[in-house]
């Protein structure tokens, strides 16, 4: 095992519960070289994690911007809903009256093959 | 730009999150003012680019709005709203690959002085360092930076990444790992072994 080897398994290695060969593991544990470096991507992990917690500041006007943008996005998906709706409300309107028309044209229809039908007396 | 601390608790978030549930804009616009700061750091640390963090801070919220009714709370609604950023601003980073060629100076967030103004609990050893990686990582190729920092910084798995991405698991860890070893070389000796502890691995972070 070489210091190279060890250096291109180290930024998996370094993880927390990481398996790692028991070769590496000795060849650390008598190296000062990978020692030192195996320290270095830890303080460098412990450094990635303290920023979590370091907040940055955005410039003026993103909070107003977004916030104005969900209403617009809002208002337009509203207007969108209440068009459907009316939509729906007219398509229902149309069928409503095409099935009437329908049924009053069955009717007279009817009515009218009936009066035909009808034999005339004497 | 500078840094902060959290302007407002986290806490108290889950009333305004059931409000929102139920359509409630007000609520919505309420976790918006609560979070946006940490949702920036967010975005802008994926993207590098401050236009582009804000555009992705934007978009995250609208996707949160139009979701928030099927958001079941089995997670915290940050974490929901980091994926959704993470999500958002992977999309963002992958299209300006696409339509921009900036050069990489152009990419950079203004450096050292927005990140003056430090924690007062930060030593200014400590501090500096994460100035240094702040600045390290914004030189990270995209694909490689946003597995850092949803990872290394935000503590997501790899499954979640992977998932968030759309990428493998395995390609998730590659990418990782990649992106590990850039980081370090670009830190140089910037990262001193210092005051960590030079044993073998079993005493990993």
């Amino acid at each position: 095992m070489q210091c190279e080897d060890v250096a291109r398994i180290l930024p998996e290695a370094v993880d927390h519960g990481a398996a790692v060969e028991i070769s590496v593991q000795r060849h650390i544990d008598t190296c000062l070289r990978c020692q030192a470096e195996l320290a270095r991507y830890r303080k460098m992990l412990r450094g990635l994690q303290l920023l979590r917690t370091r907040y940055l500041e955005p410039a003026p006007g993103l909070l107003a911007q977004t916030l104005a943008a969900i209403e617009v996005a809002g208002e337009r998906e509203a207007r969108r809903a209440i068009l459907n709706g009316r939509r729906l409300a007219y398509a229902g309107a149309l069928g409503g009256a095409a099935v009437a028309a329908g049924a009053a044209a069955t009717v007279v229809i009817v009515h009218r093959s009936r009066r035909r039908a009808v034999p005339v007396a004497g | 730009m500078s840094t902060s601390e959290l302007p407002q608790a986290r806490s108290a978030l889950e009333p305004l999150v059931d409000a929102a549930r139920e359509g409630d804009r007000p609520a919505f616009d309420e976790l918006v003012r609560r979070t946006y700061v940490e949702t920036y750091t967010l975005a802008l640390r994926l993207t590098a680019h401050e236009e582009d963090a804000r555009d992705v801070v934007q978009e995250a919220y609208l996707r949160a709005w139009r979701g928030i009714g099927s958001f079941r709370g089995d997670a915290q609604f940050t974490t929901w709203l980091y994926r959704i950023t993470a999500n958002t601003a992977y999309t963002t980073v992958k299209r300006r690959r696409r339509h921009r060629a900036e050069p990489l100076d152009a990419m950079l967030v203004e450096p050292a002085e927005a990140h003056l103004e430090a924690q007062p609990e930060e030593s200014a050893q400590q501090s500096a360092l994460l100035d240094r990686l702040s600045a390290a990582l914004e030189q990270l190729p995209p694909k490689l930076r946003v597995l850092v920092v949803l990872k290394d910084v935000y503590g997501m798995s790899h499954e979640e990444i992977a998932e968030e991405l759309g990428i493998s698991v395995s390609a998730a860890k590659v990418r990782l790992h990649r992106g590990r070893k850039k980081l370090r070389d670009l830190l140089h000796d910037d990262v001193g072994p210092g005051e960590g502890r030079t044993g073998g691995l079993e005493h990993a972070v």
